[in-house]
């Protein structure tokens, strides 16, 4: 009897929950489609219209921005990738003098993650005339020590006598690492390289800082840009274009969603 | 057992990575604490050493003191919330309720978005008297509420931002945890009679605490580096009453373009950074003594 | 592949030819420039290069919106610093003091020293160059120029039974108006508002100025280095502001800049205080009759001056500062200030512009753009000093602290007085 009244109470929750969490973006999407006179007002009639797309569109270069912030994430990806392969291997494989100290070196940016650090990585950037450039977005990212350090403990769990036998049949370093470390840590890149993207989807404040011209401009910088405030600000432009330029990754995870989940499983990411 | 690192093999596998590591981690780092001795200087005025000066003003900064309380307040007010919440939402879309497909689209939606994207959108929503949020209380009979303008509620304001974008993402990986709770663990405590609460706090809990750290180390720290919607949203204010410590950092230098002060607040970032860390690292190693 | 090397060859050399011909006296110009979302205004500045760069082909002229004022000026000293600063820019007129610091503009009286560019830089009116020059020199040249007007929501004024064709003139007025104006539903709460000022950040300085100077005084002087907070005027000023709240004429706390010509637009405010350069927006989408009136004052009119400048870097080639130069003559002849004023709001900032035909027809369908006009001689420039970003939000933090009630007027202006002197001595 209560088990009934339980499940009733809880499919409420769930639903208020989930309307309330809802409704912020929802109402981004009335405002993106409807003409600026209704973006504060409800009724229920309201003409559809796409012209704020249309005109937001026009209105920057979105296009640009979006090529910029896909070069920008493919760059760290594919760095990010090769980069902490290289180290978690040697870590794993290797016995070398200083690798715990290096090891802990490296977590140190965990902590300290590049954000926190611009006032010195601009400085640096300037000093070697990589400011307003896409890779100077990208350096203080190429290498993470979180990537290294799921890497790490994944390699670890490659079962050794997999590399011996790999040795006896005369395959070198490369070999080994690369037909055997890297196929078992699989649903690892996929996960890592997630988390990478969103990151670098997300990523405002140091490119914000380092990049002045709309040729650099990732989709965040772009958007700021766009909404901000110094004459008469029209909401619906703000939110189409808001919206336009989060559509694609918003798409891939609607299409994607079920994979995005199994991976994190798989990852042991929990 | 491991095989020796040869210098040749050990260059290659170890001197890119962690050069750019050191370029940008270490090295700023350091350089920020040599700065943080030399005064602020311009093209016309260069800069000299000045000693401890900068944390002289550090300490006399009263709006230091309210920034660092803020960011006090929205670290221990945004982790703990997302972590509720997100462990809530895992559990209604793990459920067999009607509709889980949805719920889990508009849970997870809001971390798709860029920052600066949620940022705008709540910017309207927030809109004292004509966003959203005002036209609702008004249609309760209740008055609006100048979420942005009023000392009182600006941080706040910040911290629900902040909790709507990030609950998603903690969602996924508590998600993943429970979907991998092997499903006889439940079916023999219902068995010896347990309810569905009992279940919850003694099976479910304690198999989630892995996610509950990592998650809580990861909520941490971006409550420290996330900065973006207070840019958009408030610029700090109104009387410093939402500013965080990195944004502090980021006003002063770019803002002020006072570099030395900014070198020297971020070297206050990362003993707080550290300090914390050791808290963590001592917490943890001692609840892994007791287990 | 021969024959086909023999006809490139001459092709290539030729154009090789022709491009070290035009380099000669080629630029390639960038040009920073800070306007809000408002698409016309990217459009207008978008076709006012062009044109620029139709008339000398030469040349070439890259337009980059940078985002609001304070960004831009980020980025344009940045770049500098790093070298490559864009050869022109519009910047904010109060930024003269930190780009002299840091070094990077060139005064533009240095390099137009023609009898023509003498003319030129005299055709502007005086109330806009103040605070284009420092010791002795030209550093900047009048562009996007603006000044608070009072926009008011004629309709409103009707149903509050006042006369939709007077504005408030006095602070006491503005009370006793807009108590008038202020509805409230039957849950007691208020639907419409008597008047709004933005008060918050840098914009709510700007307007402060604005109630300074009506109260006879100014926030900073001419030679950049004095901050004048802790004064009657401006302790009148902000109890000016705290007494609209008090008395239900103005919604209490922070008031932001962006939403408020959307509030006037939505009926929220019967009358906002806010740029001309709104003059466009809201007359695109006001679906109501509206009016726009001289600022009420406290001892007389008085309004801050504000806006944005042409402005010309340092370590640029000869070739690019000449073109620089052409290039901010070209914007600012009477016939683009007009379409510029026309497109946006701001004010032309030339007696010849407003003497044009197109702005004689423009300012007879629209009176209200001649309002901000005949109040610039009631104006008074912007804060500015060195340090500006730094000293500025002393004061934000002072006005702030007042309107969201934490602290007394008094102690505030003190503080941020101290706070400005300990700063400001060093330049002294």
């Amino acid at each position: 009897m209560s088990d009934g009244l339980n499940r009733i109470a809880f499919a409420t929750v769930a639903f208020v929950l989930a309307a309330v969490w809802g409704l912020p973006f929802l109402y981004s999407v009335w405002t993106a489609f409807h003409p600026e006179k209704y973006s504060a007002n409800f009724v229920w009639n309201a003409p559809l219209t796409l012209s704020n797309f249309t005109e937001a569109w026009q209105a920057a270069p979105f296009a640009l921005y979006f090529l910029n912030t896909v070069i920008l994430i493919v760059t760290v990806l594919v760095a990010n990738l090769i980069l902490c392969t290289l180290v978690a291997y040697a870590f794993v494989r290797y016995r070398f003098r200083w690798a715990g100290f290096l090891f802990s070196l490296v977590m140190v940016q965990l902590l300290i993650s590049p954000e926190i650090l611009i006032v010195e990585n601009y400085l640096t950037l300037s000093t070697i005339g990589l400011t307003d450039t896409i890779i100077g977005i990208a350096l203080p990212y190429l290498t993470s020590a979180f990537g290294i350090f799921l890497l790490r403990q994944t390699f670890l769990t490659v079962p050794k006598s997999l590399d011996e036998a790999a040795q006896m049949e005369g395959a070198g370093a490369w070999r080994i690492l690369w037909t055997v470390y890297v196929p078992l840590a699989r649903p690892v890149y996929l996960a890592y390289g997630l988390v990478s993207i969103s990151f670098h989807w997300n990523n405002f404040l140091w490119p914000l800082i380092v990049t002045n011209s709309p040729e650099v401009r990732p989709v965040t910088v772009g958007l700021s840009v766009f909404a901000t405030v110094e004459s008469g600000i029209e909401w619906s432009l703000v939110n189409a274009a808001t919206l336009m330029t989060t559509a694609p990754l918003i798409i891939a995870f609607l299409i994607f969603q079920r994979q995005f989940v199994a991976n994190f499983m798989r990852a042991g990411i929990k | 057992m491991n095989m020796r690192l040869s210098y040749g093999m050990g260059f290659i596998l170890l001197f890119v990575p962690c050069s750019l590591l050191v370029a940008f981690t270490h090295y700023p780092a350091f350089k920020a604490l040599l700065n943080s001795f030399w005064n602020n200087g311009s093209s016309i005025r260069p800069s000299r050493f000045v000693g401890a000066r900068n944390y002289e003003a550090l300490l006399e900064d009263d709006k230091l003191m309210q920034v660092l309380s803020n960011s006090f307040i929205y670290a221990i007010g945004t982790v703990p919330l997302a972590i509720a919440l997100a462990i809530g939402m895992a559990l209604l879309v793990n459920s067999r309720l009607p509709a889980t497909g949805l719920m889990r689209l508009s849970f997870f939606l809001p971390t798709m978005l860029p920052m600066v994207a949620v940022a705008n959108i709540w910017l309207f929503f927030y809109a004292p008297g004509i966003g959203l949020a005002s036209q609702i209380l008004n249609a309760f009979g209740l008055p609006s509420i100048n979420f942005l303008g009023s000392t009182d509620t600006s941080l706040v304001s910040m911290m629900v931002v902040a909790v709507w974008k990030e609950a998603g993402l903690f969602m996924i990986f508590y998600l993943a945890a429970l979907q991998s709770i092997p499903t006889n663990l439940k079916d023999a405590a219902r068995l010896e009679g347990a309810g569905s609460v009992r279940i919850f706090f003694d099976v479910v809990m304690p198999l989630l605490r892995p996610t509950t750290i990592f998650v809580a180390v990861n909520a941490l720290i971006n409550a420290f580096r996330l900065v973006d919607h207070i840019v958009v949203m408030t610029r700090g204010g109104p009387n410093n009453s939402s500013s965080l410590l990195l944004y502090y950092i980021y006003e002063v230098t770019f803002g002020f373009r006072d570099f030395a002060y900014g070198a020297t607040l971020t070297v206050l970032m990362v003993v707080i950074l550290g300090f914390m860390a050791a808290i963590q690292f001592w917490v943890l190693n001692r609840k892994a003594h007791y287990q | 592949m021969n024959a086909r090397m023999r006809t490139a060859l001459p092709l290539v050399m030729s154009a090789a030819i022709a491009c070290s011909a035009s380099m000669a006296q080629a630029a390639d110009l960038e040009f920073y420039f800070p306007v809000g979302v408002n698409a016309p205004a990217v459009a207008t500045i978008e076709q006012l290069t062009n044109a620029w760069a139709a008339q000398n082909p030469q040349h070439s002229v890259k337009a980059v919106y940078a985002g609001n004022y304070e960004e831009t000026t980020t980025k344009a000293l940045t770049a500098a610093q790093a070298g490559d600063p864009p050869q022109v820019a519009v910047l904010l007129a109060i930024d003269i003091f930190t780009l002299i610091e840091e070094d990077v503009i060139l005064p533009i009286s240095d390099i137009a020293t023609s009898d023509a560019d003498k003319a030129w830089i005299d055709s502007f009116y005086d109330g806009f160059m103040v605070d284009t020059m420092f010791d002795g020199k030209v550093y900047s040249i009048p562009f996007q120029r603006s000044t608070p007007v009072f926009y008011y929501n004629k309709d409103a004024f009707r149903a509050a039974g006042l006369d939709p064709e007077v504005t408030p003139a006095t602070w006491d007025e503005m009370v006793e108006m807009g108590k008038k104006l202020t509805v409230k539903d039957s849950n007691g709460n208020v639907t419409q508002w008597g008047t709004r000022i933005p008060n918050l950040g840098l914009a709510g300085a700007w307007l402060f100025g604005g109630l300074v100077k009506s109260k006879g005084d100014g926030l900073s002087t001419d030679t950049g280095t004095e901050a004048r907070f802790n004064t009657e005027a401006a302790k009148a000023s902000l109890e000016f502001l705290q007494r609209l709240a008090d008395e239900e004429v103005m919604a209490p706390g922070g008031i932001t800049w962006g939403d408020t010509p959307k509030a006037f637009l939505e009926g929220q405010a019967a009358s906002i205080w806010t740029s001309t350069g709104n003059l466009a927006f809201i007359n695109e989408n006001a679906e109501f009759d509206w009016g726009v009136g001289f600022l009420p004052g406290g001892d007389g009119p008085g309004a801050p001056v504000g806006g944005g400048n042409f402005y010309i870097f340092k370590d640029i080639t000869d070739e690019e500062r000449d073109a620089a130069l052409d290039f901010v003559r070209f914007m600012t002849t009477p016939e683009n200030q007009a379409i510029w004023s026309m497109a946006t709001g701001y004010i032309a900032p030339s007696q010849a512009a407003w003497e044009t035909p197109e702005m004689q027809a423009y300012s007879e369908r629209l009176p209200q753009a001649l309002v901000a006009l005949e109040q610039m001689p009631h104006a008074y420039r912007e804060f500015a000093t060195f340090q500006r970003a730094r000293v500025t939000q002393y004061l934000v933090d002072a006005i702030e602290g007042v309107i969201t009630g934490g602290t007394d007027a008094a102690t505030a202006l003190a503080e941020a007085q101290e706070k400005a002197d300990e700063v400001l001595g060093e330049y002294r």
